[in-house]
């Protein structure tokens, strides 16, 4: 059972009140009608899914109905903070790879991490561009 | 291989079961081989067997993480049905259906597929006229189906409460008699044990962590055990397939979820048909052993942990007490998950990539068991003629761009 902080009612509460909704910071092209096809199925249908690090929207339903993000661990699915819609995460895929170096080195062994490591994804530009690439 | 039958059974027990031959062997990597197959539940164990049976290539090998059968392929709640809305899926499950009918002999092996019947129930006006439209269709496309009232739902299923007090009372139900479940690890180690017989190489403990690719063309994988040439390669990963694209730079429309299942104390037969229930979310059979094999919705956020969230639990037994009073003091044995790959248009994703000899058998969801045997089937012929084959061809991952998806959401029961 998930305990979440909710930014707007500033508690924390139990995650049946709460909806999730998917993949956070999703822009609507601009001007869809000038999509490609490819643009406009990617826009539709292609949704990052890493096995780590996740930045995701949820609702908080029978609270104060407002949407707002969490970034989540999907293996261990410790979830590492939440904000209000319109901010940035401050923690992104460079956490994961902490995590990693450290449990390598023998501290802690929380994080169970796939091996090829370009899976991660995280709010950067650059770890978008590795899964969408090629 | 030595073949099974009842007479090879008294043998046995007159030698005290001390000489079984072992089910497959346990082989070292070769540096290469014609056919890499990734993932060793049910799908890749099937593509293997069918690429040496049908298509003569045995110079094959599966490469399995963990062991076989271990990911969502023994995680299931087994139910067979091949009743689709479309004319896309109803082909390529019926096809699977096909197959599942003479199954057993044809491994040698005993999957225990039980033609127990299946019904999705109704519980609004809407659901009947979806029911209704289903059933039409799947007669048109030859698969058997029958549309039945609140009483013919009652007199298949005694225990159920079928009455007009109940809250979300049983209007009627679709019902495929040739549908039932069959037992999940017999049909991994069948397999298994049938494509190690003609050669394919079973790579258990070998995880993939990479692909070498040169010119758009894969070359073959890196795994924890070297690395292993091929030109053609089929991931068949479930869960993990977003992990194994991105791996070699591709993006599928895919999201990974925790579903899961749970069984109780074994009871005495109460139950002869599967009963699912797309409305209030639940569905339930009845294993030989006894036990009630109950499946539950998927955890709505993405998870890679084997595990589902406890309200999911609670949801899916409050709709099993509410069909089954007499369930309510049942106990629950055990509770286990699975991560499956959910497609936006709830059906599977057979397809070539951008990278040459590279291919995805995927997406199947929730409800990939029931078509393990055609799946196989219809990947191991694309895989031999690097043409898609006819049945799995519009399940191609263009299909995200092109905008022909075969949406089966909702429209068919599809839960499982
Ligand atoms: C709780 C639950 C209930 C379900 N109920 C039903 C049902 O009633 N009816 C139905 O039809 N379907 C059902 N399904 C869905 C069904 O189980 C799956 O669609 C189907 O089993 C998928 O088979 P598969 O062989 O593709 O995947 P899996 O059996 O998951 O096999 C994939 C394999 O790939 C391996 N793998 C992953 N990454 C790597 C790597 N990097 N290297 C090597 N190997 C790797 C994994 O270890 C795994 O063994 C259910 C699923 C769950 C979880
Ligand atoms: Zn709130």
């Amino acid at each position: 059972m998930f305990h979440i902080y909710c930014p707007y009612c500033e508690e924390l509460r139990e995650e049946e009140e709460f909806h999730p909704k998917g993949q956070a910071h999703i822009a609507r092209p601009e001007e869809p009608d000038a999509c490609s096809d490819e643009e406009w199925g990617d826009y539709l249908f292609f949704r990052d899914n890493p096995r780590g690090i996740h930045h995701e929207m949820w609702l908080h339903a029978v609270g104060c109905r407002k949407f707002f993000n969490i970034t989540r661990n999907t293996v261990s699915y410790e979830i590492l903070e939440t904000y209000k819609m319109g901010e940035q995460p401050t923690v992104g895929a460079e956490h994961l790879a902490r995590e990693e170096k450290t449990a390598r080195e023998g501290k802690t062994d929380s994080v169970q991490v796939a091996e090829g490591g370009q899976q991660t994804v995280g709010a950067s530009d650059a770890a978008q561009a590795s899964v969408k690439g090629a | 291989m030595q073949r099974y039958s009842g007479f090879g059974l008294v043998k046995h027990a007159l030698r005290h079961h001390e000489d079984w031959q072992r089910q497959w062997r346990n082989p070292t990597p070769k540096p290469g081989y014609d056919v890499i197959i990734v993932g060793g539940g049910g799908h890749g164990l099937a593509t293997a067997y069918y690429l040496a049976k049908e298509h003569g290539i045995t110079n094959v090998a599966v490469l399995e993480k963990g062991w076989l059968g271990g990911g969502n392929t023994a995680r299931n709640t087994t139910i067979v049905r091949s009743n689709y809305l479309w004319d896309e899926s109803a082909a390529l499950y019926e096809h699977a259906m096909k197959h599942w009918e003479g199954l057993s002999q044809e491994l040698n092996y005993n999957v225990m597929f039980s033609q127990r019947g299946v019904l999705n129930l109704g519980h609004t006006l809407q659901d009947m006229r979806d029911i209704q439209r289903r059933v039409n269709a799947n007669r048109l496309n030859g698969i058997d189906g029958e549309v039945l009232d609140a009483e013919g739902v009652q007199s298949l299923v005694p225990i159920m409460d079928c009455s007009k007090r109940a809250r979300y009372p049983v209007m009627g139900a679709s019902w495929q008699p040739r549908a039932g479940v069959a037992r999940h690890d017999a049909v991994a180690w069948g397999y298994a044990r049938a494509a190690d017989a003609l050669g394919v190489d079973l790579l258990q403990n070998t995880e993939v962590t990479g692909f070498k690719i040169r010119d758009g063309q894969i070359q073959g994988v890196h795994t924890n055990r070297g690395d292993i040439a091929s030109k053609t390669v089929g991931c068949v990963t479930a869960g993990n397939s977003s992990v194994l694209a991105g791996m070699a730079g591709l993006n599928l429309p895919l999201e990974s979820h925790p579903l899961q299942a749970l069984v109780s104390e074994p009871l005495k037969p109460v139950l002869d048909t599967v009963v699912m229930s797309n409305h209030v979310h639940g569905y339930i059979s009845q294993s030989d052993k006894g036990d009630l094999v109950i499946g539950a919705g998927i955890d709505g956020y993405n998870g890679y942990g084997q595990r589902g969230s406890y309200p999911t639990v609670e949801h899916t037994l409050q709709a099993i007490v509410e069909m089954f009073p007499i369930f309510s003091r049942v106990r629950m044995n055990r509770q286990w998950g699975g991560i499956v790959d959910t497609c936006p248009d709830a059906c599977p994703i057979l397809s070539k990539t951008k990278v040459k000899g590279l291919y995805f058998n995927c997406g199947w969801g929730t409800g990939g068991f029931k078509a393990t045997p055609g799946s196989g089937h219809v990947f191991a012929a694309s895989l031999a003629k690097g043409e898609m084959h006819p049945i799995a061809a519009p399940f191609s991952i263009d299909r995200f761009h092109s905008g022909a998806l075969i949406d089966e959401h909702g429209a068919a029961g599809v839960a499982h």
